[in-house]
Protein backbone atom coordinates (compact mmCIF):
# COMPACT_ATOMS: atom_id res chain seq x y z
CA UNK A 1 0.00 0.00 0.00
CA UNK A 2 1.37 3.45 -1.30
CA UNK A 3 1.59 5.71 1.26
CA UNK A 4 0.53 9.54 0.72
CA UNK A 5 2.55 12.95 0.11
CA UNK A 6 1.74 13.59 4.05
CA UNK A 7 2.73 10.51 5.12
CA UNK A 8 5.77 10.47 3.01
CA UNK A 9 7.00 13.76 4.39
CA UNK A 10 6.32 12.26 7.94
CA UNK A 11 8.38 9.28 7.73
CA UNK A 12 10.88 11.83 6.27
CA UNK A 13 10.97 13.81 9.03
CA UNK A 14 10.99 11.27 11.35
CA UNK A 15 14.18 9.50 9.26
CA UNK A 16 15.39 13.43 9.76
CA UNK A 17 15.70 13.01 13.64
CA UNK A 18 17.38 10.35 13.45
CA UNK A 19 19.75 11.25 11.12
CA UNK A 20 21.08 14.17 13.72
CA UNK A 21 20.76 12.06 16.88
CA UNK A 22 23.37 9.35 15.31
CA UNK A 23 25.57 12.13 14.31
CA UNK A 24 25.36 13.64 17.22
CA UNK A 25 25.99 10.68 19.42
CA UNK A 26 28.91 9.49 17.45
CA UNK A 27 29.90 13.18 17.08
CA UNK A 28 31.82 12.16 13.76
CA UNK A 29 29.72 11.55 10.35
CA UNK A 30 27.90 13.22 7.30
CA UNK A 31 24.63 15.04 8.84
CA UNK A 32 24.33 17.22 5.39
CA UNK A 33 24.09 14.84 2.37
CA UNK A 34 21.99 12.75 4.77
CA UNK A 35 19.13 15.58 5.52
CA UNK A 36 19.46 16.00 1.56
CA UNK A 37 18.55 13.08 0.24
CA UNK A 38 16.06 11.47 2.95
CA UNK A 39 12.75 12.73 1.02
CA UNK A 40 14.24 10.43 -1.64
CA UNK A 41 15.21 7.93 -0.05
CA UNK A 42 12.36 7.67 2.17
CA UNK A 43 10.02 7.96 -0.77
CA UNK A 44 11.85 5.52 -2.83
CA UNK A 45 11.69 2.77 0.41
CA UNK A 46 8.26 3.34 0.85
CA UNK A 47 6.64 3.43 -2.29
CA UNK A 48 8.89 1.62 -4.57
CA UNK A 49 11.59 -0.42 -3.98
CA UNK A 50 10.62 -4.40 -4.32
CA UNK A 51 12.81 -5.72 -1.37
CA UNK A 52 11.56 -7.64 2.13
CA UNK A 53 12.59 -6.86 5.42
CA UNK A 54 12.19 -10.22 6.95
CA UNK A 55 14.36 -11.66 3.89
CA UNK A 56 16.98 -9.09 2.78
CA UNK A 57 18.88 -10.87 0.37
CA UNK A 58 15.76 -12.18 -1.35
CA UNK A 59 17.67 -12.67 -4.71
CA UNK A 60 15.08 -11.16 -7.17
CA UNK A 61 14.83 -7.95 -5.42
CA UNK A 62 15.10 -4.36 -6.53
CA UNK A 63 18.70 -2.99 -5.60
CA UNK A 64 19.24 0.38 -3.72
CA UNK A 65 22.87 1.22 -4.19
CA UNK A 66 24.08 4.07 -2.06
CA UNK A 67 27.16 5.43 -3.87
CA UNK A 68 27.93 8.60 -1.83
CA UNK A 69 27.93 6.26 0.73
CA UNK A 70 28.95 8.39 3.54
CA UNK A 71 25.48 9.58 3.77
CA UNK A 72 24.68 6.51 5.68
CA UNK A 73 22.74 7.81 8.18
CA UNK A 74 20.12 8.52 6.01
CA UNK A 75 19.69 5.17 4.70
CA UNK A 76 20.49 3.09 8.07
CA UNK A 77 17.33 5.68 8.87
CA UNK A 78 15.15 4.65 6.84
CA UNK A 79 16.48 0.70 6.77
CA UNK A 80 15.56 0.84 10.82
CA UNK A 81 11.85 2.38 9.87
CA UNK A 82 11.53 -0.16 6.82
CA UNK A 83 12.37 -3.02 9.19
CA UNK A 84 16.03 -4.28 8.04
CA UNK A 85 17.23 -3.13 11.27
CA UNK A 86 16.04 -1.79 14.61
CA UNK A 87 16.09 1.17 16.05
CA UNK A 88 18.37 0.11 18.65
CA UNK A 89 21.03 -0.58 15.58
CA UNK A 90 20.65 2.99 14.93
CA UNK A 91 23.20 3.68 17.93
CA UNK A 92 25.78 1.66 16.55
CA UNK A 93 26.91 3.76 14.38
CA UNK A 94 30.74 4.57 13.88
CA UNK A 95 30.82 2.21 17.04
CA UNK A 96 32.75 -0.77 17.11
CA UNK A 97 31.36 -3.67 15.91
CA UNK A 98 28.44 -1.92 15.19
CA UNK A 99 26.28 -2.71 12.33
CA UNK A 100 26.71 0.73 11.37
CA UNK A 101 29.56 1.06 10.19
CA UNK A 102 31.11 4.93 9.23
CA UNK A 103 30.06 4.25 5.47
CA UNK A 104 27.28 1.82 4.16
CA UNK A 105 28.65 -2.07 3.70
CA UNK A 106 27.02 -4.95 2.84
CA UNK A 107 29.01 -7.05 4.90
CA UNK A 108 27.78 -5.42 8.24
CA UNK A 109 24.79 -4.31 7.89
CA UNK A 110 21.24 -6.02 6.34
CA UNK A 111 19.46 -4.35 3.63
CA UNK A 112 22.69 -2.76 2.24
CA UNK A 113 23.53 -3.89 -1.24
CA UNK A 114 26.71 -2.05 -1.54
CA UNK A 115 29.82 -1.80 0.52
CA UNK A 116 30.44 2.39 -0.63
CA UNK A 117 32.77 4.72 0.84
CA UNK A 118 34.73 5.58 -2.57
CA UNK A 119 33.08 7.91 -4.32
CA UNK A 120 32.80 6.83 -8.21
CA UNK A 121 31.99 3.41 -7.72
CA UNK A 122 28.16 2.56 -7.60
CA UNK A 123 27.54 3.43 -10.72
CA UNK A 124 29.50 0.79 -12.16
CA UNK A 125 28.01 -1.83 -9.28
CA UNK A 126 24.84 -0.91 -10.06
CA UNK A 127 25.58 -1.45 -14.32
CA UNK A 128 26.34 -5.07 -12.87
CA UNK A 129 23.07 -5.52 -10.97
CA UNK A 130 21.40 -4.43 -13.77
CA UNK A 131 23.34 -6.83 -16.45
CA UNK A 132 22.63 -10.19 -14.36
CA UNK A 133 18.26 -8.70 -13.84
CA UNK A 134 19.08 -8.90 -17.87
CA UNK A 135 20.86 -12.06 -17.70
CA UNK A 136 18.29 -13.69 -15.18
CA UNK A 137 15.46 -12.50 -17.37
CA UNK A 138 14.27 -10.55 -14.38
CA UNK A 139 12.03 -7.92 -13.61
CA UNK A 140 14.35 -5.95 -11.00
CA UNK A 141 15.35 -2.62 -11.09
CA UNK A 142 18.31 -1.12 -9.49
CA UNK A 143 18.20 2.33 -8.27
CA UNK A 144 21.57 4.02 -7.52
CA UNK A 145 21.84 7.39 -5.22
CA UNK A 146 24.82 9.77 -6.18
CA UNK A 147 25.91 12.93 -5.00
CA UNK A 148 26.82 15.74 -7.21
CA UNK A 149 30.15 16.36 -6.16
CA UNK A 150 30.89 12.35 -6.48
CA UNK A 151 30.14 13.04 -10.91
CA UNK A 152 33.53 14.59 -10.71
CA UNK A 153 35.31 11.48 -10.45
CA UNK A 154 35.71 10.03 -13.79
CA UNK A 155 34.93 6.89 -13.66
CA UNK A 156 31.57 7.74 -13.47
CA UNK A 157 30.99 9.00 -17.26
CA UNK A 158 32.86 5.35 -18.14
CA UNK A 159 29.50 3.75 -16.00
CA UNK A 160 27.31 6.23 -18.51
CA UNK A 161 28.66 5.66 -21.50
CA UNK A 162 28.24 1.44 -21.17
CA UNK A 163 25.02 1.70 -19.56
CA UNK A 164 23.78 3.25 -22.56
CA UNK A 165 25.87 1.05 -24.47
CA UNK A 166 24.19 -1.93 -23.13
CA UNK A 167 20.90 0.04 -23.19
CA UNK A 168 20.26 -0.40 -19.22
CA UNK A 169 17.01 0.28 -19.08
CA UNK A 170 16.39 -1.47 -15.54
CA UNK A 171 19.03 1.05 -14.45
CA UNK A 172 17.92 4.19 -12.67
CA UNK A 173 19.95 6.79 -11.04
CA UNK A 174 18.94 9.63 -8.03
CA UNK A 175 21.64 12.61 -9.08
CA UNK A 176 21.21 14.10 -5.50
CA UNK A 177 22.02 17.81 -6.88
CA UNK A 178 22.48 19.31 -3.16
CA UNK A 179 25.34 22.27 -4.59
CA UNK A 180 28.60 21.14 -1.60
CA UNK A 181 30.79 19.13 -1.14
CA UNK A 182 33.74 18.46 1.39
CA UNK A 183 35.49 21.37 1.01
CA UNK A 184 33.20 23.95 -0.44
CA UNK A 185 30.34 24.45 -2.81
CA UNK A 186 30.76 22.28 -6.24
CA UNK A 187 30.54 25.41 -8.02
CA UNK A 188 34.00 26.45 -6.07
CA UNK A 189 35.56 22.95 -6.40
CA UNK A 190 34.73 22.15 -9.78
CA UNK A 191 32.05 23.93 -12.32
CA UNK A 192 29.92 20.97 -13.90
CA UNK A 193 28.32 23.65 -15.87
CA UNK A 194 25.07 22.04 -17.53
CA UNK A 195 24.55 18.81 -15.84
CA UNK A 196 21.04 17.75 -17.28
CA UNK A 197 22.54 18.06 -20.72
CA UNK A 198 25.64 16.33 -20.12
CA UNK A 199 23.71 13.21 -19.26
CA UNK A 200 21.37 13.52 -22.20
CA UNK A 201 24.38 14.02 -24.37
CA UNK A 202 25.49 10.35 -22.96
CA UNK A 203 21.97 8.67 -24.18
CA UNK A 204 19.87 8.97 -20.73
CA UNK A 205 17.16 10.44 -20.59
CA UNK A 206 16.86 13.30 -17.80
CA UNK A 207 14.57 14.57 -15.73
CA UNK A 208 14.71 17.27 -12.86
CA UNK A 209 12.47 17.99 -9.84
CA UNK A 210 12.63 20.04 -6.46
CA UNK A 211 14.15 17.09 -3.93
CA UNK A 212 12.16 18.21 -1.16
CA UNK A 213 8.67 18.66 -2.88
CA UNK A 214 7.30 15.40 -1.86
CA UNK A 215 4.68 15.42 -5.08
CA UNK A 216 7.51 15.89 -7.26
CA UNK A 217 9.28 13.01 -5.39
CA UNK A 218 6.68 10.73 -6.52
CA UNK A 219 6.27 12.23 -10.06
CA UNK A 220 10.08 11.72 -10.73
CA UNK A 221 10.16 8.07 -8.85
CA UNK A 222 7.32 7.12 -11.28
CA UNK A 223 9.11 9.16 -14.24
CA UNK A 224 12.33 6.36 -13.07
CA UNK A 225 9.74 3.35 -12.45
CA UNK A 226 8.47 3.62 -15.61
CA UNK A 227 11.32 4.39 -18.04
CA UNK A 228 12.23 0.91 -18.73
CA UNK A 229 14.06 1.12 -22.17
CA UNK A 230 16.52 3.49 -21.93
CA UNK A 231 18.68 4.58 -18.54
CA UNK A 232 17.42 7.48 -16.52
CA UNK A 233 18.37 9.67 -14.27
CA UNK A 234 16.60 12.01 -11.85
CA UNK A 235 18.01 15.17 -10.72
CA UNK A 236 16.84 16.47 -7.64
CA UNK A 237 17.40 19.79 -6.62
CA UNK A 238 18.31 19.82 -2.79
CA UNK A 239 19.58 22.00 0.04
CA UNK A 240 22.27 20.52 1.94
CA UNK A 241 21.64 19.60 5.50
CA UNK A 242 17.81 20.34 4.43
CA UNK A 243 15.41 20.77 7.41
CA UNK A 244 18.22 21.72 10.21
CA UNK A 245 18.20 25.68 9.60
CA UNK A 246 21.99 26.11 10.72
CA UNK A 247 22.99 23.48 8.62
CA UNK A 248 21.06 24.16 5.42
CA UNK A 249 23.70 25.35 2.66
CA UNK A 250 26.11 25.50 4.83
CA UNK A 251 29.11 23.17 3.63
CA UNK A 252 30.83 23.41 7.36
CA UNK A 253 28.31 20.45 7.81
CA UNK A 254 29.15 18.49 5.09
CA UNK A 255 30.90 16.03 7.80
CA UNK A 256 30.41 17.68 11.31
CA UNK A 257 28.57 16.76 14.21
CA UNK A 258 26.50 19.68 16.11
CA UNK A 259 27.40 20.25 19.43
CA UNK A 260 24.97 19.77 22.80
CA UNK A 261 22.91 23.43 21.94
CA UNK A 262 23.07 22.94 18.40
CA UNK A 263 21.82 19.73 18.90
CA UNK A 264 18.67 20.99 20.42
CA UNK A 265 17.71 23.39 17.93
CA UNK A 266 17.74 20.80 15.40
CA UNK A 267 15.57 18.56 17.88
CA UNK A 268 13.72 21.71 18.47
CA UNK A 269 13.04 22.04 14.77
CA UNK A 270 12.55 18.59 13.66
CA UNK A 271 9.86 18.83 15.90
CA UNK A 272 11.15 16.24 18.30
CA UNK A 273 10.85 16.30 21.75
CA UNK A 274 14.17 15.29 23.48
CA UNK A 275 13.88 14.44 27.43
CA UNK B 1 60.91 -31.09 -28.84
CA UNK B 2 59.10 -28.91 -25.75
CA UNK B 3 56.12 -27.78 -26.88
CA UNK B 4 56.24 -23.72 -26.64
CA UNK B 5 53.08 -22.08 -25.68
CA UNK B 6 51.57 -18.78 -23.75
CA UNK B 7 49.74 -18.59 -20.29
CA UNK B 8 47.42 -16.45 -22.33
CA UNK B 9 45.76 -19.10 -24.43
CA UNK B 10 45.35 -21.18 -21.32
CA UNK B 11 43.12 -18.28 -20.51
CA UNK B 12 40.96 -18.31 -23.11
CA UNK B 13 40.45 -22.06 -23.36
CA UNK B 14 39.80 -22.20 -19.48
CA UNK B 15 36.90 -19.67 -20.12
CA UNK B 16 35.69 -22.11 -22.99
CA UNK B 17 36.09 -25.10 -20.97
CA UNK B 18 33.96 -23.24 -18.15
CA UNK B 19 30.88 -22.03 -20.60
CA UNK B 20 28.40 -24.80 -19.43
CA UNK B 21 28.58 -23.21 -16.33
CA UNK B 22 25.80 -20.77 -16.65
CA UNK B 23 27.08 -18.37 -13.95
CA UNK B 24 30.30 -17.82 -16.03
CA UNK B 25 30.33 -13.98 -17.06
CA UNK B 26 33.34 -12.71 -19.00
CA UNK B 27 33.87 -8.98 -19.66
CA UNK B 28 36.20 -7.37 -21.54
CA UNK B 29 37.56 -3.66 -21.96
CA UNK B 30 39.06 -3.45 -25.24
CA UNK B 31 42.05 -5.70 -25.09
CA UNK B 32 40.18 -8.88 -25.46
CA UNK B 33 41.87 -10.47 -28.82
CA UNK B 34 45.08 -9.89 -26.72
CA UNK B 35 44.41 -12.16 -23.22
CA UNK B 36 42.15 -14.64 -25.41
CA UNK B 37 38.46 -13.69 -23.92
CA UNK B 38 37.91 -13.82 -27.74
CA UNK B 39 37.10 -17.16 -27.76
CA UNK B 40 34.46 -16.89 -25.08
CA UNK B 41 33.04 -13.95 -26.94
CA UNK B 42 32.83 -15.45 -30.16
CA UNK B 43 30.80 -18.48 -28.60
CA UNK B 44 29.02 -16.41 -26.06
CA UNK B 45 28.29 -12.88 -27.18
CA UNK B 46 25.46 -12.66 -24.77
CA UNK B 47 27.31 -13.51 -21.45
CA UNK B 48 30.69 -11.46 -22.51
CA UNK B 49 30.23 -7.57 -21.71
CA UNK B 50 32.14 -5.07 -23.27
CA UNK B 51 33.32 -2.38 -21.38
CA UNK B 52 34.70 -0.12 -23.71
CA UNK B 53 38.14 1.33 -22.66
CA UNK B 54 37.47 1.10 -18.89
CA UNK B 55 38.99 -0.95 -16.38
CA UNK B 56 37.48 0.72 -13.27
CA UNK B 57 33.84 0.39 -14.51
CA UNK B 58 34.62 -3.18 -15.60
CA UNK B 59 35.83 -4.35 -12.34
CA UNK B 60 32.93 -2.62 -10.39
CA UNK B 61 30.15 -3.80 -13.17
CA UNK B 62 32.56 -7.28 -12.20
CA UNK B 63 31.66 -6.70 -8.47
CA UNK B 64 27.87 -6.26 -9.23
CA UNK B 65 27.33 -9.42 -11.54
CA UNK B 66 29.42 -11.36 -8.66
CA UNK B 67 27.35 -9.86 -6.12
CA UNK B 68 24.14 -11.20 -8.03
CA UNK B 69 25.44 -14.74 -8.13
CA UNK B 70 27.64 -14.50 -11.49
CA UNK B 71 30.94 -15.92 -11.77
CA UNK B 72 32.61 -12.72 -13.84
CA UNK B 73 36.18 -13.14 -15.56
CA UNK B 74 37.22 -10.34 -16.20
CA UNK B 75 40.79 -9.30 -17.82
CA UNK B 76 43.14 -6.70 -19.76
CA UNK B 77 46.80 -6.16 -19.93
CA UNK B 78 48.25 -6.65 -16.17
CA UNK B 79 49.92 -3.11 -16.64
CA UNK B 80 45.85 -1.63 -16.73
CA UNK B 81 44.62 -3.36 -14.33
CA UNK B 82 46.94 -1.41 -11.91
CA UNK B 83 44.59 1.48 -13.27
CA UNK B 84 41.77 0.24 -11.51
CA UNK B 85 43.35 -0.96 -8.26
CA UNK B 86 41.24 0.97 -5.96
CA UNK B 87 38.47 -0.73 -7.67
CA UNK B 88 39.39 -3.96 -6.77
CA UNK B 89 40.41 -2.71 -3.07
CA UNK B 90 37.37 -1.08 -2.08
CA UNK B 91 34.57 -2.80 -4.75
CA UNK B 92 36.27 -6.41 -4.84
CA UNK B 93 38.38 -7.56 -2.23
CA UNK B 94 36.82 -5.88 0.97
CA UNK B 95 33.19 -6.68 0.73
CA UNK B 96 34.97 -10.48 -1.08
CA UNK B 97 33.19 -10.92 -4.04
CA UNK B 98 34.55 -13.34 -6.23
CA UNK B 99 35.23 -11.78 -9.11
CA UNK B 100 38.32 -13.15 -11.49
CA UNK B 101 40.84 -10.45 -12.59
CA UNK B 102 43.06 -11.24 -15.47
CA UNK B 103 46.04 -9.48 -16.48
CA UNK B 104 48.05 -10.66 -19.70
CA UNK B 105 51.19 -9.26 -20.62
CA UNK B 106 53.00 -9.31 -17.24
CA UNK B 107 56.34 -8.42 -16.79
CA UNK B 108 59.33 -6.97 -18.70
CA UNK B 109 59.36 -10.39 -20.76
CA UNK B 110 56.15 -8.90 -23.22
CA UNK B 111 58.84 -7.44 -24.77
CA UNK B 112 58.56 -4.65 -27.53
CA UNK B 113 55.77 -2.38 -26.19
CA UNK B 114 58.18 -0.65 -24.07
CA UNK B 115 58.23 -0.14 -20.04
CA UNK B 116 54.72 1.76 -20.38
CA UNK B 117 53.18 -2.25 -21.03
CA UNK B 118 55.88 -3.96 -18.68
CA UNK B 119 53.92 -4.48 -15.38
CA UNK B 120 56.27 -5.24 -12.61
CA UNK B 121 54.64 -4.18 -9.49
CA UNK B 122 50.88 -6.02 -10.19
CA UNK B 123 51.98 -9.45 -8.40
CA UNK B 124 52.79 -7.07 -5.22
CA UNK B 125 50.24 -4.58 -5.08
CA UNK B 126 47.71 -7.12 -5.38
CA UNK B 127 49.33 -8.78 -2.64
CA UNK B 128 48.55 -6.33 -0.43
CA UNK B 129 44.98 -7.12 -0.16
CA UNK B 130 42.88 -8.98 1.96
CA UNK B 131 40.64 -12.12 0.87
CA UNK B 132 42.82 -12.12 -2.81
CA UNK B 133 43.98 -15.24 -4.70
CA UNK B 134 47.24 -14.18 -6.47
CA UNK B 135 48.38 -16.56 -9.12
CA UNK B 136 51.17 -16.50 -11.88
CA UNK B 137 51.31 -19.78 -13.77
CA UNK B 138 54.52 -20.69 -16.08
CA UNK B 139 52.58 -22.44 -18.82
CA UNK B 140 49.30 -23.09 -20.77
CA UNK B 141 48.12 -26.05 -19.29
CA UNK B 142 48.78 -25.07 -15.31
CA UNK B 143 46.95 -21.67 -16.43
CA UNK B 144 43.93 -23.49 -17.97
CA UNK B 145 43.88 -25.76 -14.82
CA UNK B 146 44.47 -23.09 -12.07
CA UNK B 147 41.35 -20.56 -13.57
CA UNK B 148 39.48 -23.19 -13.93
CA UNK B 149 39.40 -23.85 -10.37
CA UNK B 150 39.04 -20.52 -9.85
CA UNK B 151 35.08 -21.11 -10.70
CA UNK B 152 34.26 -22.48 -7.39
CA UNK B 153 36.51 -20.42 -5.34
CA UNK B 154 34.55 -18.15 -2.59
CA UNK B 155 36.91 -15.32 -2.84
CA UNK B 156 38.06 -13.01 -5.44
CA UNK B 157 41.23 -13.39 -7.29
CA UNK B 158 44.41 -11.99 -9.59
CA UNK B 159 46.25 -14.06 -12.43
CA UNK B 160 49.07 -12.61 -14.18
CA UNK B 161 49.79 -14.23 -17.49
CA UNK B 162 51.92 -13.66 -20.47
CA UNK B 163 52.16 -12.87 -23.87
CA UNK B 164 54.99 -14.75 -25.50
CA UNK B 165 55.17 -18.59 -25.13
CA UNK B 166 57.10 -20.10 -23.24
CA UNK B 167 58.48 -23.97 -22.49
CA UNK B 168 55.19 -25.94 -21.81
CA UNK B 169 56.01 -28.02 -18.23
CA UNK B 170 52.82 -29.73 -17.07
CA UNK B 171 51.78 -31.84 -20.27
CA UNK B 172 50.61 -35.08 -18.84
CA UNK B 173 51.09 -33.73 -15.46
CA UNK B 174 48.13 -31.72 -15.10
CA UNK B 175 47.18 -33.88 -12.03
CA UNK B 176 49.65 -31.81 -9.74
CA UNK B 177 47.89 -28.80 -10.54
CA UNK B 178 46.22 -26.71 -7.72
CA UNK B 179 45.55 -23.86 -5.95
CA UNK B 180 47.92 -22.81 -3.49
CA UNK B 181 50.13 -25.87 -3.87
CA UNK B 182 53.84 -25.46 -5.23
CA UNK B 183 55.11 -28.06 -7.68
CA UNK B 184 58.55 -29.43 -7.64
CA UNK B 185 59.37 -29.40 -11.33
CA UNK B 186 63.22 -30.72 -10.66
CA UNK B 187 64.66 -32.51 -7.34
CA UNK B 188 67.95 -31.64 -6.28
CA UNK B 189 69.99 -31.02 -2.86
CA UNK B 190 71.88 -27.88 -2.60
CA UNK B 191 69.77 -24.97 -3.36
CA UNK B 192 66.27 -24.48 -4.46
CA UNK B 193 65.16 -22.19 -6.98
CA UNK B 194 61.34 -20.70 -6.30
CA UNK B 195 60.24 -19.35 -9.24
CA UNK B 196 57.08 -18.25 -11.10
CA UNK B 197 55.41 -17.20 -14.88
CA UNK B 198 57.68 -17.03 -16.94
CA UNK B 199 61.29 -17.01 -15.18
CA UNK B 200 60.24 -20.99 -14.10
CA UNK B 201 61.98 -22.37 -17.94
CA UNK B 202 64.85 -20.05 -16.91
CA UNK B 203 65.13 -21.53 -13.29
CA UNK B 204 65.40 -25.13 -15.23
CA UNK B 205 68.25 -23.57 -17.30
CA UNK B 206 69.74 -22.31 -14.42
CA UNK B 207 69.67 -25.61 -12.81
CA UNK B 208 71.06 -27.71 -15.89
CA UNK B 209 73.59 -25.28 -16.03
CA UNK B 210 74.63 -25.64 -12.24
CA UNK B 211 75.01 -29.58 -12.89
CA UNK B 212 78.54 -28.56 -14.35
CA UNK B 213 79.62 -26.58 -11.48
CA UNK B 214 78.72 -30.00 -9.56
CA UNK B 215 75.46 -28.25 -7.91
CA UNK B 216 72.28 -29.90 -7.55
CA UNK B 217 69.02 -27.35 -7.78
CA UNK B 218 65.58 -28.07 -6.91
CA UNK B 219 63.15 -25.66 -9.21
CA UNK B 220 59.68 -25.10 -7.57
CA UNK B 221 56.58 -23.42 -9.84
CA UNK B 222 55.66 -21.32 -7.10
CA UNK B 223 52.19 -20.65 -9.46
CA UNK B 224 50.08 -19.73 -6.47
CA UNK B 225 51.79 -16.13 -4.72
CA UNK B 226 49.24 -15.78 -2.47
CA UNK B 227 48.09 -18.10 -0.32
CA UNK B 228 51.90 -18.72 -0.16
CA UNK B 229 52.60 -22.30 -0.11
CA UNK B 230 54.74 -22.26 3.38
CA UNK B 231 54.87 -25.77 4.17
CA UNK B 232 56.75 -26.29 1.03
CA UNK B 233 59.16 -23.41 1.26
CA UNK B 234 59.87 -24.68 5.10
CA UNK B 235 61.01 -28.37 3.39
CA UNK B 236 63.08 -26.75 1.36
CA UNK B 237 64.69 -24.33 3.72
CA UNK B 238 65.63 -27.71 5.84
CA UNK B 239 66.27 -30.06 3.13
CA UNK B 240 68.18 -27.30 1.22
CA UNK B 241 69.73 -24.79 3.11
CA UNK B 242 69.79 -22.10 1.02
CA UNK B 243 66.80 -20.44 -1.50
CA UNK B 244 66.61 -18.34 -4.55
CA UNK B 245 63.47 -16.65 -5.61
CA UNK B 246 62.83 -15.71 -9.38
CA UNK B 247 60.69 -13.51 -10.89
CA UNK B 248 59.92 -11.24 -14.21
CA UNK B 249 58.92 -8.81 -11.61
CA UNK B 250 60.16 -5.72 -9.40
CA UNK B 251 62.40 -7.06 -6.56
CA UNK B 252 60.08 -5.30 -4.34
CA UNK B 253 56.72 -6.71 -2.79
CA UNK B 254 56.56 -9.90 -5.22
CA UNK B 255 57.50 -13.80 -4.54
CA UNK B 256 61.10 -12.64 -3.46
CA UNK B 257 59.13 -10.32 -0.95
CA UNK B 258 56.76 -13.24 0.12
CA UNK B 259 59.46 -15.84 0.65
CA UNK B 260 61.91 -13.55 2.32
CA UNK B 261 58.66 -12.43 4.76
CA UNK B 262 58.11 -16.05 5.55
CA UNK B 263 61.67 -17.32 5.74
CA UNK B 264 62.91 -13.97 8.27
CA UNK B 265 60.23 -14.95 10.93
CA UNK B 266 59.86 -18.61 10.94
CA UNK B 267 62.97 -20.35 9.26
CA UNK B 268 65.66 -17.98 8.44
CA UNK B 269 67.79 -19.28 5.60
CA UNK B 270 70.19 -17.68 2.99
CA UNK B 271 68.36 -16.18 0.45
CA UNK B 272 68.78 -14.73 -3.24
CA UNK B 273 65.98 -12.90 -4.86
CA UNK B 274 66.63 -12.47 -8.43
CA UNK B 275 63.86 -9.70 -10.41
CA UNK B 276 63.38 -6.47 -11.97
CA UNK B 277 65.84 -3.92 -9.32
CA UNK B 278 63.63 -1.46 -8.97
CA UNK B 279 63.52 0.11 -12.39
CA UNK B 280 61.73 0.42 -15.37
CA UNK B 281 62.09 -1.28 -18.44
CA UNK B 282 62.42 -0.54 -22.63
CA UNK B 283 61.41 -1.60 -25.78
CA UNK B 284 63.63 -5.33 -26.49
CA UNK B 285 62.31 -8.81 -27.37
CA UNK B 286 61.63 -11.03 -24.13
CA UNK B 287 64.81 -12.64 -24.02
CA UNK B 288 66.85 -9.55 -24.36
CA UNK B 289 64.78 -8.00 -21.55
CA UNK B 290 65.47 -10.82 -19.52
CA UNK B 291 69.01 -10.08 -19.90
CA UNK B 292 68.86 -6.69 -19.38
CA UNK B 293 67.16 -7.07 -16.44
CA UNK B 294 69.47 -9.60 -15.21
CA UNK B 295 67.24 -12.24 -14.11
CA UNK B 296 67.73 -14.50 -17.15
CA UNK B 297 69.19 -18.00 -16.52
CA UNK B 298 72.74 -17.00 -16.18
CA UNK B 299 71.89 -14.57 -13.27
CA UNK B 300 69.56 -17.15 -10.99
CA UNK B 301 72.90 -20.07 -11.68
CA UNK B 302 74.81 -16.91 -10.09
CA UNK B 303 72.11 -16.35 -7.48
CA UNK B 304 72.13 -20.00 -6.28
CA UNK B 305 76.15 -19.89 -5.79
CA UNK B 306 76.22 -16.94 -3.75
CA UNK B 307 73.42 -18.70 -1.47
CA UNK B 308 75.00 -22.02 -1.47
CA UNK B 309 78.36 -19.80 -0.39
CA UNK B 310 75.76 -18.12 2.24
CA UNK B 311 75.45 -21.28 3.97
CA UNK B 312 77.12 -21.56 7.68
Amino acid sequence: MSMSSTELQELARKCRVEIVKMVYRAQAGHPGGSLSEIDLIAALYANYLRVKPDSPDWEDRDRFILSKGHASPGMYAILAEMGFISKQDLESYRVLGGVCQGHVDMKWCPGVDFSAGSLGMGLSFGMGCAISGRLKNSERQIFVMLGDGEIQEGSIWEAAMAAKHHELGNLKVILDRNRIQNDDFCETQMRMFDIPAKWQAFGWSVKEINGHDMDEVVEGLDFLKNTNDNPAILIAHTVKGKGVSYMEDNPSFHGAAPNDEQFAIAMAELGEVVN
Amino acid sequence: MTRMAATRDGYGQALLDLADNEKVVVLEADLGKSTKSLHFRKQYPERTISCGIGEQNMLLTAAGLASSGFIPFASTFAIFTERAFEQMRNGVARPNLAVHLCGSHGGTHTGTDGSSAQSIEDLAIFRTLPNVVVLHPCDDVSTRLLTMQLADLSQPSYTRTARNKTPVMYDGRESEIEIGKGVIIKQGTDVAIIACGVMVSESIKAAEQLISEGISATVIDMHTIKPLDEELIETMAKSCGAIVTAEDHNIIGGLGGAVAEYLSSNIPTPLERVGVKDRFGESGQADEMLDLMEISSPHIASAAIRAINRKK
